[in-house]
Order: structure tokens, then sequence, then C-alpha cells
């Protein structure tokens, strides 16, 4: 897995083998330095030799130095490949989101996959950028003490082969037990945290319902969770310091002892024994830098394991089957569809239902809530894939058109709009990137945006704020139309997208959209009975099945639940 | 990395460690245990340095294995104290700041329960949410290893300086000049590199803002092929954010590498000059040894003890924002009316039930005397004056007035001040002049979890929470039975959909139910509304996305359980409102005309237009 990781490193690889190197080198270029002073106090200062005391100060001010720039170069070179590497995988997680389709993104969850996306790739750059050097150092002290520790006296050395396997087992033990407490501890906190933020949501809900009680009790439950969960896991990583502290006092106290009894018998120096215990220390603090590396590690294989989960998704809507035909007259057909969100679902969402639109025509598209009347549209750019049965534009099925066509030439206003934080001309221009200010207008004429954009103080500079929150629930539909409008598309869905627009300029918008857009085929949905009674045909759904279509006389005449919505409109004047 | 967080000094130093001490104070013995523990252990690891000397010299030296064997016997003992304290202060210490955070952490959820909505306008989630998670985080690591980082490596410097001192005075100098720079560099390096932090922070904060506000509007993008677009943007941002992030980790980088590097300098410097006093007979050469030892001791407690200092004061600085919000006003509630069950007595009069029995009262107390107000839904505005912000008047001398058992409309374009006045009969916002009573009593005398406990709000935005369908349901009523439950969806039409999912009523919902569709959501949310039977029911546009046969349903359902309780709508429908006993045309923060649907149509002002806007279709 973490080769996979770092196989998204790409361009930063050269950073990455340079950081090593420097580390290395510095690395070696300080263990110079007590071999140098060593000369320095064993034969300048006994052989009361001033010159040589200079030369060998120089060397070890040289040696310093080159370490100090090596040290500077590789925190430098750490640093770009860590976030180089954070930005190449956000890149790559990014480009695969997109590619995502509902389902896929249900499979997550928005919330999870922005975390995703953002705080667990920061963990794994920040682990690089800083782990690099420990990482590094530790693995190329050990060594090098370890065989400076082994000239000085190889029989002493011996102490090594027991205190190395004890410290290390030991931090293996620590390290190993760590890691699933760490993943249980981020579920404790995902937890936490998703019961805050739904509390601050839902506000209102909680305050108007007198909940504050109920939501601290849950708070609580999920506190005290998390607060058991960071004591064992933080207290677990936290005995990696007196494991350490443990073996490092043994190991002076039988190198005192064993090293004392062989200066006794005239087998060591006392020099030796000093020099011996001061690399004693440098072999124990690599050891346990190479541990707190894999500590560190163990956080960000969690997180990394969670990005990579994201990026091996299978997208189940693709460009497998396409061909390059191209669509031509917007003629829709499905054929005896049937769709349910997940295979695991018992019942379908849309059972058996066909209907064939010709080109140019409008069509409502009417049913009370829940009968599936937005997913049965959402299958007609392919945002959801059907089930059973084929859905066709110009007798190719959808899944034959390449993707990036076939959403081209369907627009589709939504149910729950969305603006963006920029201009109001800058939303527009999502349908059309480089649409001239005339375009915008004409389309903003169709949609009967107009009347209110002169109204705006900056027209259509106006900033939108994010969410559009700068204008009101109506002026937002009408702009979401006239962006679609700007796609020129083939294909137009409005779903249930006028419903804060009053009827007279509903009717003014599809009076426009006729004059000016008369070859487009139109599907609307709608709530109420005047937006689609004008309508060349109407689809009734029930409960998922198509109930009865037919012109609004028609169903008027033998439908008794159109009847029905009928006449509980007609009572409010809605008609 | 939460550490990286804030990277900002606390305004008021003093303030927020007198706080945290407080909330410390409460396991006063435990910190002090951590304490002289940390103590024992910096001081095991000291004197095992200082006594290899005398150990060489007066035991190996001589061959006195039996002394040999007493003083490894000893400094073993010793060492084991030490290390047998590390131990102990490394547990200690995360217990008790994992409850010491536990107790922040709670008691500023429970804190955040009672602020007024007022706050919660002016303060976006992410920011009240990054309290709980990066300032919490950014304490919580302090306590974990600062604390007591602090206190060990102040005594490891300490110590060691003490020693160098008392081996060569002169010579110990270099050290000293050495350590002030070291210092020095570490306090530019920690500056430079709080700078790129901040920066990093903002670059984040945008790539933040703009993948969640591209996940939320995910549909749109598709459906208008953004993709090729957003990435560009997305890779530009990502790119920043690289820039800013490489740059402050090198520097927080390079702390470490140069202070060693730089004390490998005083090394060299010190062993040359030490070198030559030992010619010239200042120092013999057992001392210049150990002195040297000690200097290369000298440097990493330097550097632990400033990096901790930073952390710390970013803790701080975390620390003091949550108490700021810690004390921000809580919702006023100065009201001593209480809401109380009532069963009514053989004679006629009203007296407090223990039981459910479905009939309520205000207990007032008046002059000593408690009164029983039986709770009616009278509720009236008598020139309120309200303003969400002091430059802008919303509600502009509102007068209104709903009998009990009246069914109340608003009507009105966006922004005419439909909600405003919902939110004033649940005091989420205080009213600047004018007053509202309910069965006659001043709403600001209720208490007010009672205020809100007598009514129920289904609101535009519907929010469920992560758990069962009739977990979400039940939060209207939190002892509801199964029955009650089923009972309530029924009325709120939302049985058969309810039934037709998966795993029925134990249908698990996730992040804010978006495996349902608009309009089931608003089933749902009128089902909780409904389960609590309440005496006044608020609708606030709670059927926006339902179609008009199932609202007639409901409203069929509703009608019969809210009989003779009060009830206000608001909606955009005319539908939704023509059966109204009242029906109120709002415009601009006034009421413009008032009637019932034929008096309003006979008026033939707005709301005629209105209706007739509709007609034109015909």
């Amino acid at each position: 897995m973490l080769r996979r990781l770092f196989s998204y490193m790409h361009r930063y690889k050269k950073y990455a083998a340079l950081a090593v190197l420097c580390i290395t080198a510095e690395s070696i270029f300080e263990l110079l330095v007590p071999l140098i002073m060593a000369d320095l106090v064993d034969v300048g200062v006994a052989g009361a030799d001033r010159g040589y005391i200079f030369a060998k100060g120089a060397q070890m001010v040289v040696c310093a130095v080159i370490a100090l720039a090596l040290g500077a170069g590789s925190a430098r070179f750490s640093a770009l490949a860590g976030q180089g590497l954070g930005a190449e995988l956000r890149k790559a997680e990014y480009r695969k989101l997109q590619s995502f389709s509902f389902s896929n993104i249900d499979h997550f969850r928005v919330s999870s996959l922005v975390t995703r996306l953002t705080s667990d790739v920061t963990n794994v750059q920040n682990t690089v950028s800083t782990g690099m050097r420990p990482f590094c150092r530790g693995p190329v002290m050990l060594v090098a003490a370890t065989g400076v520790a082994f000239s000085i006296n190889h029989r002493l050395a011996v102490v090594f082969f027991v205190a190395l396997p004890v410290l290390g087992a030991l931090l293996f033990v620590i390290t190993v037990k760590v890691r699933p407490r760490y993943a249980r501890l981020q579920g404790a906190i995902d937890t936490l945290n998703r019961i805050i933020q739904e509390n601050l949501t839902a506000v209102r809900i909680v305050k108007a319902c007198v909940r504050g009680d109920y939501e601290i009790a849950k708070f609580e439950e999920a506190n005290r969770d998390l607060k058991g969960e960071s004591e064992a896991a933080f207290g677990l990583a936290a005995l990696n310091v007196p494991a350490m502290q443990f073996v490092m006092y043994g190991t002076i106290l039988a190198i005192l002892w064993f090293g004392g009894e062989m200066i006794r018998v005239g087998t060591m120096q006392v020099g030796q024994l000093t020099g011996f215990l001061s690399y004693v220390l440098q072999i124990l603090n690599s050891l346990m830098m190479i541990s707190n590396v894999f500590l560190m590690m163990s956080r960000s294989v969690a997180s990394g394991a969670r990005i990579l989960e994201v990026i091996d998704e299978e997208i189940d809507i693709t460009d497998e089957k396409a061909g390059d035909a191209r669509i031509g007259r917007g003629e829709i057909e499905f054929d005896h569809v049937w769709f349910k969100y997940r295979s695991t679902a018992r019942e379908y969402v849309l059972s058996d239902v066909s209907f064939r639109i010709p080109a140019g025509r409008t069509v409502g598209i009417i049913g009370q809530t829940g009968s599936a009347k937005t997913t049965l549209v959402q299958l007609i750019p392919r945002l959801y894939e059907a089930s059973r049965g084929t859905v066709r534009i110009d007798g190719v099925p959808v899944e034959e058109y390449p993707l990036a066509h076939l959403r081209d030439a369907v627009a589709m206003v939504l149910q729950k709009n969305t603006l963006f934080s920029g201009t109001l001309l800058s939303n527009l221009r999502w349908g059309k990137e480089d649409a001239t200010p005339e375009e915008a207008a004409e389309a903003c004429r169709i949609a009967c945006a107009d009347e209110f954009i002169d109204r705006l103080p900056d027209g259509y500079e106006t900033e939108m704020g994010q969410g559009g929150v700068n204008v009101s629930g109506g002026q937002k539909q009408r702009l979401c139309i006239a962006r679609a409008l700007l796609k020129k598309p083939k294909i137009l869905i409005l779903d249930d997208s006028t419903s804060a627009v009053d009827t007279a300029t509903e009717a003014r918008i599809r009076r426009r959209m006729e004059e000016s857009l008369p070859g487009m085929t139109k599907i609307i949905i709608a709530q109420r009975i005047s937006s689609v009674r004008h309508a060349d045909r109407i689809i009734l759904l029930d409960e998922g099945r198509v109930s009865d279509t037919g012109t609004h006389e028609e169903l008027m005449e033998r439908s008794e639940i159109y009847r029905q919505i009928y006449d509980s409109q007609k009572e409010g004047a809605e008609l | 990395m939460a550490k990286y967080a804030g990277y900002k000094r606390p305004k008021n130093t003093k303030k927020a460690v007198l706080h945290l001490l407080a909330y410390m104070g409460l396991h006063k013995w435990m910190f002090l245990l951590v304490g002289l523990l940390v103590l024992v252990s910096a001081g095991a690891n000291i004197m095992g340095t200082y006594l290899l000397k005398p150990v060489i010299n007066r035991f190996i030296l001589p061959g006195d294995i039996a002394g040999l064997l007493r003083a490894v016997g000893a400094m073993g003992a010793m060492y084991l104290c030490g290390a047998l304290a590390t131990l102990g202060y490394n547990r200690l210490m995360i217990r008790s700041s994992q409850k010491v955070v536990a107790e922040i952490r709670s008691d500023l959820f429970a804190h955040v329960q009672k602020l007024p909505l007022r706050y919660f306008d002016a303060h976006t989630h992410g920011e009240l949410m990054s309290r709980f998670t990066n300032d919490v985080d950014t304490v919580q690591e302090a306590m974990n290893s600062s604390f007591a980082m602090i206190i060990h490596s102040f005594m490891m410097l300490f110590g060691t300086v003490v020693m160098m001192m008392v081996l060569s005075l002169r010579l110990s100098m270099i050290v000293v000049f050495f350590l002030a720079v070291m210092f020095g560099f570490i306090q530019w390096n920690g500056s430079r590199s709080r700078k790129y932090f901040r920066r990093q922070q903002e670059e984040l904060g945008r790539i933040n803002g703009f993948v969640e506000e591209m996940m939320a509007g995910q549909k749109v993008e598709k459906v208008f092929r953004r993709e090729e677009k957003n990435f560009e943007i997305f890779c530009g941002l990502n790119e920043n954010y690289r820039r800013e992030s490489s740059r402050a980790l090198t520097f927080a980088g390079m702390m470490v590498p140069v202070i060693v590097s730089l004390s490998y300098l005083n090394y060299a410097v010190s062993a040359c000059a030490g070198g030559l006093f030992a010619l010239a007979g200042l120092l013999d050469i057992g001392s210049l040894a150990s002195y040297l030892v000690y200097v290369r001791q000298s440097a990493l407690p330097l550097n632990q003890f400033t990096q901790q200092i930073n952390l710390l004061m970013t803790a701080l600085a975390g620390a003091e924002r949550i108490f700021d919000l810690m004390e921000q006003e809580p919702e006023p509630d100065e009201g001593d009316v209480t809401l109380c069950n009532v069963q009514e007595r053989p004679d006629g009069g009203l007296e407090e039930s223990d039981a459910r029995t479905g009939r309520y009262a205000w207990s007032v107390q008046e002059g000593g005397e408690r009164r029983l107000v039986p709770l009616q839904g009278d509720v009236r505005f008598d020139r309120v004056v309200f303003g969400y912000v002091p430059q802008k008047t919303v509600l502009d001398g509102i007068s209104l007035y709903a009998k009990p058992g009246q069914k109340i409309a608003f009507v009105g374009s966006t922004g005419a001040g439909k909600t405003t006045i919902i939110n004033l009969i649940n005091r989420f916002y205080e009213i600047r002049s004018g007053t509202i009573t309910y069965d006659g009593i001043d709403i600001r005398r209720i208490k007010k979890d009672d205020l809100r406990r007598s009514m129920a709000m289904v609101v535009q935005e519907t929010h469920l929470f992560t758990g069962t369908i009739a977990d979400n349901i039940r939060y209207g009523k939190l002892d509801a039975t199964d029955g009650e439950i089923r009972e309530a969806a029924r009325i709120a039409n939302a049985d058969s959909f309810i039934r037709r999912l998966p795993g029925g009523y134990d249908t698990m919902l996730y992040g804010d139910g978006s495996n349902l569709s608009q309009g089931q959501r608003q089933l749902l949310a009128i089902a909780r509304a409904a389960v609590a039977r309440p005496p006044v029911l608020v609708l606030d546009e709670a059927t926006s996305s339902i179609d008009t046969r199932t609202e007639r349903l409901i409203e069929q359902g509703m009608d019969a359980i809210m009989e003779g309780r009060t009830v206000f709508v608001i909606a955009h429908r005319l539908s939704t409102v023509r059966n109204s006993e009242a029906i109120m045309v709002l415009e601009r923060g006034r009421i413009m005309e008032r009637g019932d649907h034929e008096d309003l149509l006979a008026q033939r002002g707005r709301y005629y237009q209105l209706y007739t806007g509709q007609f034109e279709l015909e």
C-alpha cells in the first residue's frame, strides 16, 4: 500500500531522492565530528600540539558547517517531496471524485469524501515531510554506531545482541497494538464530529423541540467513548519512552559491569569504555527514532488506506460501451425500464416504465411525493443507470453515447438548485464557458430573469455568495433555467424548477421558450397542474409506475388520481 | 496536522492560562504527582551521566569488583526509579489530560446548546466546528506531551548548564554564547514558519471551501459538465497550497538539523578552546572529557524546550478561542412561568397531574400565590418591532392575534417577514419593542424550554439526524411508543413509503437523510411534529416539496389531531393556506391585508392579485 501511495509522487520523486541523500550525508558528517574530536584530545592535547588542535578544530567546524547546509537542504527537499506527494494525491483523488456516479458518492457519503480529500491527505503529506529525516537517519546512525561499537570491542558489543532484539520487540509490539487503536480512535472522532455537525445544522429543530439535554446526553456518550479510546491509544503509544529508558538503562549497567570486568582483566581500556557508552546511547536513540516513525506512520497508514479506497472505487457509470453516436433530434424512449438505487434494495423505485417522447415535444410529469419523478429523469443524462431495460435517445441506448456528448445535449435544471460563489455572469457561464454578455442576456430574457437582474445594483456582476444566498428562491430558479438554456441543449429537463416562481411569470417563461427554442424536447416535472397542462402529453407516475399518459383533457376524463390532484389545487386557485 | 493549525499567539495569555489551570485544578493532585514524577525521571537521567565518572574512577580503575557491584546496583535502583517514574507520568498525564479535554469538550457543547440563534447566524458551522476539532486538538496535544516535556527539558537544560559551569566557568561562556545563538535562531525560524503556516492554513481553507461547495453541487457539475474547468480551478488552489505548505514545512523541518549542526559547531569550538585551556594548564583532561559530554547534551533539551513552548502557545491560543466561546452570553431565560400537565377536578377547576393527560396549563407565580392558566394557544402580537441587525427593521409594528383553535396563515413574498414572526413566537430572537403574549402571559415571563415545548415546529429546511427512521420521528417525543410513531407517520402520510424501505422503520438514515427525496424528508419532519401532539403547531413551508394531493391527505390528518388547537402556516402555495381562518398578507414587514379566503378575494388587494395571477393561465 505504501508503495502505491508513493507512486503518486511523480515529478517530486527527485526531491525525495535528494532528501534521502542529504540526510544520509548529513548523518555521516555528524558521525565524523566525534571521531575527529577523539583525535584532538588524544593526540593534540596529549601531545601539546597547538597546530594540531587548530587543524582538527577547523576540520570539525567544516564538518559542522557542511552538515548545517545539508540539514537545511534536507528540510527543503523533504518538504517539497511530502507536500508534492500530497498535492498529487489530492489531484488524483479529486479527478477520481469527478468521475464518481451518485451511487459511488452514496457509498462514501459526501462529508467523508471531503475529509478524505483534505485532512487524510494532510496526514500523509506531513508524515512524509517530517518523517523523512528520522526514517533515513535512524538506520544510518544505527548501522554506523553499531559498526563503531563493534570495532571498539566486539566482545562487549555482544550486549547489543540482547538489548537490540528486546527493545525492537517491545517497540514492535507497541506499534502493532497501537495501530488498530488509532483506527478506533479515528472512528470515535468521526462520530463525535458528526454529532456536533448535525447539532449545529439542525440548531433550530433542537431548540424548537427543546432537545438540548437530549443532545448533550448523546454528545456525552460519544465524548466518553472518545476519551476512552484516546486514553487507550495515546497511553499505549506513550509506553515507547519508558520502554526505551528501561532498555537503555539496562544496557548501560550491563556495559558498566562487563566492561569493568574486562578492564580489570586488562582486555579493555577506560577510554574505550566511555566511547562505547556514548555509542550505546546513539544506537538506542536511533532505534527510538525508527519506532517513532512507525508510530507516526500507523496514523497516516489509516489515512492512506482511506485515500486509496476512493482512488480504487470502481466507477459504475463509464464510457465503456460508448461509440461515436451523436444526438440529432432529441427523441426519448424508455423501454421497460426498472430501477433501484441499491442492488440489495428489496423493491424497485421504478417498475417497468415505458414511454416515447417524439423530438421537439413538451411532456409533463406529475405524480405524488415519492413517485420517483426525479429518479426517472435522472436516467436520461445517465446520472444513474437503469437496473433493467433501456433508455434511448434517437433510438440509440444512452450508454452508447459518449458521456460528455450526452450531458452536453441534455440540460437539466435540478430540483435542489445550486448556484456557486462568484458573479451572476460567471454562474451563467457554467452553461457555456465563452458565452458573450449578449448570449447571457438572451438566455436571461427567455428565463424571465432579466426583469430582476436589471434591478440589481451590480447587474450581471452581482456576487452570488455561497449557494446563491444573495437572491430569492424564485430568482435563483430563473437563473438556473437561464444557465441551462445557455447550453442550447437538444433536450431540456425542468425538475420542479419553477415552484417558487409565480404562475404568471412561469407562463411567460414557457411562451418565450416556445418562441425562441422551438425544436427543443422539454420534460417538465411539476407539482402544479398549471405548469404541465399545456404540455403535449402528461405522464402520470404513481409509486414508480406509469399510471397513465395523455393530454390534460384525456387525463381529466379517465384518471381518478389526476382528477384528485386537479381538485386539490382548484380550490386553492392554483389553476 | 492539528498542531500547525493556528500558530497564533493568545491575546491574553494570562487569562487563558488561568482558565486552563482552573480546569486542571479539578485534578490538582494528579498534576502535582505528574510534576513530581517528571522531576524524578529527569533527575535520574542527569545523575546517571554524572555518576559515570566516579564509578569508573573509584571502582573500575582500582578493580574493586564488590564496589562496582554495589555501584551498579545503586545506579540500577536509581535508573529503575527513573524509568518507572517516566512510565508513571506518561500514563498519568494522558489519563488526566484526556479527562480535562473531555470536560472542556462537554462544557463547550453544553454551552453551545444555550447560545441564542443570533450567534449561529453570525458564525459559520465551520467556525464553530473548528473550536471542537482544531482548538480542542491543540490543547489535547499540548497537555499530552508539552506539560511534562517542558518541565523535563527545562530541568535537563538547567542541570546541564549548571554542571558545565561547575566544571569550567570560563569555558562555559562559549556554550552560553552558542545557546543564545540557537535560541535566537529558534525564535527567528519560529516566526518565519508561523507566517507560512498561517498562509498555508488560508490556502487550505480555500481548498476546503471549494471542495465543499463543489461536493454540494455535484449534480450541477455533472449536468453542466464543468469537470474540466473545476479541475483546473482545483489544480490552481492545490498548487498554491503546495507552495505555501512546502515553505512552511521547510522552515519547520530546518529547526532540528540546524540546531544539531550548531551544537556540533559549539562542540568543535569548545573542544578547541578546551584543548588550549588544557595546554595552558587551566583544565585537566578528565574534566575536559566530561565537559564535552555535557556540551553535546545541551542542545537537545533547548530544542525540545522551545518547540514545546511554541506548541503550548498555540494550544493557549486555541484554549483562548474555546473559552471565548464559553463566555458568550447564553440565551436570556428569566421566565418563571412553567408548563404542566393538568387534569380537571370534579368541581370543574384544574389541578396539576403527573400523568400525560394531554391537557396543559401555565403555572404562574403571583405574589406568592400559584395560579394555573389553561394553555389554549392564544397568541397576540402588539406593535412588535424587530430586526436581525440594528440597521434594518424587518417587522415594523406588527399587531396580530391568533385565537385558540384557529389556523392562521402568512402569505407574502420572500423576505416579507413571515418566518421572522414564527421565530419570535418561539422567542428565538428578542424583540426590539412591543409585546407578545401567550394566553395572556408575556412570553418573556415564560420559561423558554416550556414555551418551546408548548409548540411544535416544522421548518422549511428539514434536518434529519443519523439514526433510524423511527429515531428521527421519536425526536418529537422521546418516550413515544412504536405505536405512536406509526400513527404519526400515518398522519404525515409517510407510513406507506417507510414500509417500502428495505428496513422499514428501522432503516438507517445517514448524513441528513440524503437517501430520501426532498418530499419524503418533509413527510418525516411532519411526522416528528405529529408525534409530539403539541398545543400549538407551526408549519413553515412544511409541505413545499410535497404534491398537493398528499398535502391534502396530511392536512386532513393534522386537522384531526389539531382540533381546537392553534396552527400557524406559512406557504407560497395558496392551496396550502386557503382554508385558514385568518390569512395575513405580509409585505415588507407590515401586514397589508387580513381575513379569510373569501374576505381577501372580496378586498381585491394583494391577495386577489396573487390569486388571479394564477388564474391568468386559464
